[in-house]
């Protein structure tokens, strides 16, 4: 026989009761798991949608309407639009690595929708946006047959949604222009994959905005030379410059609120399972006082006492560990549907991101909840003395 | 002389209610030897239990001066007092008092786990079988009759090997048959075995079975004839 059999026996005796203190357990450690994993999944699919930008600065004209969620739906774009001689000037930088000019435009398709309409995003490009996006290849066609070519490619998603192929025509609207489709991107997981790519130059003539852009996009040699890379373009005038650090900052702050509430759901499920599980235990304590004296009469030591009870909550929380971990993966695809709803913005990528590094520090949180919860009921018992515990009912 | 294995010198327990003071022992000097078959027998309420807890290092004494074993435990606190009735005294006591999730044979291994002994299964087994219980050790004590259930408590007071054994009442709570069963056990410890045993009774034919028979009234050691047990 063992300290824990003797544990573990007690907790068998009211099983209804240890079950649903042990549920309380694990539905605070789900959650918690659930909100934690949505923490570093949140911050991770944003980065990496942000580093799939393949920049790490956007140079937009002055005055762009830009905030962060629209500015990342829209691929990069406002909707003003500076001289390309800005880029002429910047282009010649030595700091930078690569750099991508771009023209957005949009058009409403009544079309979209199933009827109701939607916006569709054009964007003139040149070859170095596949130099800034390594990960942009062609799921069929390939590249536009020249600079002025009425061609265009198709991102991953609008490519399914419209169903065409390369060889096929698309219509853009407002301009009653008919390109013909040269290519089609693979799944980049960006906002570019719902985007409809032209040349450059086409784009500025179709849209009628010649010698215009609407941002540049630039990645830098080294990091490091951002803040003075910056400072200098502060100086040139109707341009602005947003780094993505800074877009990385703004939609935190977007989600700061949504945050802070399912921070504080968290905070209050563990209360209410802790003071469960104190509950519990102290409950049995009592009812136990006859046992627990005699253990005293038969040899136990007030340590031997302190050591049976904290044993009986920490397994309570150990197996509530366990059970929270298993109901967290179980529950990642509801909370993450949940999430979506929620969020003012949600980046493309999993949301909830479960590690083993997460659940670990769960279960052995737990543990630690169990450690704790335990000390009053488990102090209260061992200082039971024996003659008064076993008289007691006399 | 050192066959006594307890000196009790002027020894009194003193429980101060609200209302009043009450001396459940009073004065008491008593010397138990090894080898000892002592009764302490008295009227409800005249200090019997409030007694054998003190003699058994389960309470502590208000005055007087206790010794066990040659040390004097008159001021040691509750902590140090677990450690004089480890592996020196059993107990048994009149309502059972077995741990009810446990089966009969882990009942009587559970002083081996406090008192740090290896386990002792085997030894738990062989006074299972020596209390005639051979045949319902993975019994819960809910499965078990009264006289069997003390007979368990016996064999968990005995795993220990304690010096003394202790037992309040351990019959009131059973019927007459299963009542001399457990008395006759507990005899035959005491005359093959050798072991010291003190046991309160109200039963004055158990009592006179007793090697010796301390009365007890309002707390005082008596002469029999004033005890009002005597008829
Ligand atoms: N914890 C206690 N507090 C107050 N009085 C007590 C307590 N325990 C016992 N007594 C009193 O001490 C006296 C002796 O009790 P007890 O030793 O149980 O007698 P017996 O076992 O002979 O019936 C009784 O008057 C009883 O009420
Ligand atoms: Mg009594």
């Amino acid at each position: 026989m063992t300290w824990l059999s003797v544990a573990f026996k007690n907790l068998a005796r009211k099983k209804v009761r240890s079950l649903l203190t042990i549920g309380g357990v694990a539905i605070a450690v789900a959650v918690l798991v659930s909100l934690l994993g949505f923490d570093a999944g949140y911050q991770r699919a944003l980065t990496g949608n942000i580093d799939k930008m393949g920049y790490q600065v956007l140079v937009t004209a002055k005055g762009c309407p830009y905030e962060a969620a629209t500015l990342m739906l829209q691929g990069g774009g406002g909707l003003r639009y500076m001289d390309e001689a800005i880029y002429e000037k910047i282009v010649k930088d030595p700091r930078i690595e690569k750099i991508t000019p771009q023209l957005v435009a949009t058009a409403f398709d009544k079309e979209r929708q199933g009827g109701q309409g939607g916006v569709v995003l054009y964007m003139g490009i040149d070859p170095s946006y596949l130099a800034l996006k390594p990960w942009a290849t062609f799921k069929t066609g390939g590249w536009f047959s020249g600079d002025e070519a009425d061609e265009a490619i198709m991102g991953y998603e609008v490519a399914e949604l419209e169903q065409r192929l390369p060889g096929d025509q698309i219509f853009i609207p407002n301009v009653d222009k008919v390109l013909k489709v040269v290519g089609i991107f693979n799944r980049t997981g960006t906002q570019d994959d719902g985007v409809i790519f032209l040349p450059l130059k086409t784009a500025q003539r179709i849209f009628g905005l010649p010698g215009k852009l609407t941002g540049i996009g630039i990645k830098l040699k080294d990091l490091g030379t951002l803040g003075d890379f910056e400072e200098d373009l502060y100086n040139e005038p109707g341009i602005q410059v947003i780094s993505m650090a800074q877009v990385k900052g703004t939609i935190f702050n977007l989600i700061a609120s949504a945050r802070t509430m399912t921070n504080a759901v968290a905070l209050i499920a563990v209360v209410i399972a802790v003071i469960g599980v104190i509950n519990t235990i102290l409950m049995s304590v009592f009812e136990r006082t006859k046992e627990i004296g005699v253990m005293k009469a038969i040899g136990a030591s007030r340590l031997d006492i302190f050591r049976i009870i904290w044993m009986e909550t920490t397994l309570i929380c150990l197996i509530g560990g366990i059970a929270g971990d298993m109901m967290a993966i179980a529950g990642t695809h509801a909370v993450e549907f949940i999430l979506r709803r929620v969020l003012p913005y949600a980046p493309s990528g999993q949301l909830v991101f479960i590690t083993l590094r997460l659940l670990g520090i769960s279960f052995i949180g737990a543990v630690i909840m169990g450690l704790i919860a335990g000390i009053y009921p488990a102090f209260r018992a061992s200082s039971m003395r024996p003659v008064e515990a076993i008289r007691l009912g006399d | 002389m050192d066959d006594i294995l307890i000196k009790a010198e002027n020894i009194s327990k003193v429980y101060r209610l609200p209302a009043e003071v009450i001396r459940a022992v009073r004065d008491v000097d008593l010397e138990i030897r090894a080898g000892e078959f002592i009764a302490i027998m008295g009227p409800s309420g005249s200090g019997k239990t409030t007694l054998l807890d003190i003699l058994g290092c389960l309470d502590r004494i208000s005055s007087g001066k206790l010794g066990i074993l040659g040390r004097d435990v008159s001021r040691l606190k509750e902590s140090s007092l677990v450690g004089i009735r480890r592996g020196n005294m059993g107990f048994v006591f009149q309502d059972f008092l077995l741990i009810p999730t446990l089966t009969a044979l882990e009942n009587v291994e559970l002083p081996l786990l406090f008192a740090r002994l290896p386990s002792g299964r085997r030894k738990a087994i062989g006074l299972l079988q020596k209390v005639g219980l051979g045949h319902r050790m993975g019994h819960l004590p809910k499965q078990l009759s009264g006289g069997e259930r003390q007979r368990v408590a016996i064999a968990r007071a005995l795993v220990t090997s304690p010096k003394i054994l202790f037992a309040d009442e351990p019959t009131g709570n059973l019927d007459t048959k299963s009542g001399d069963q457990v008395f006759h056990i507990l005899k035959g410890l005491n005359q093959k075995d050798g072991l010291t045993i003190v046991l309160t009774t109200h039963n004055n034919k158990l009592g006179s079975q007793a090697g010796r028979v301390v009365y007890l009234k309002d707390g005082s050691v008596v002469p029999r004839e004033e005890s009002s047990l005597y008829a």
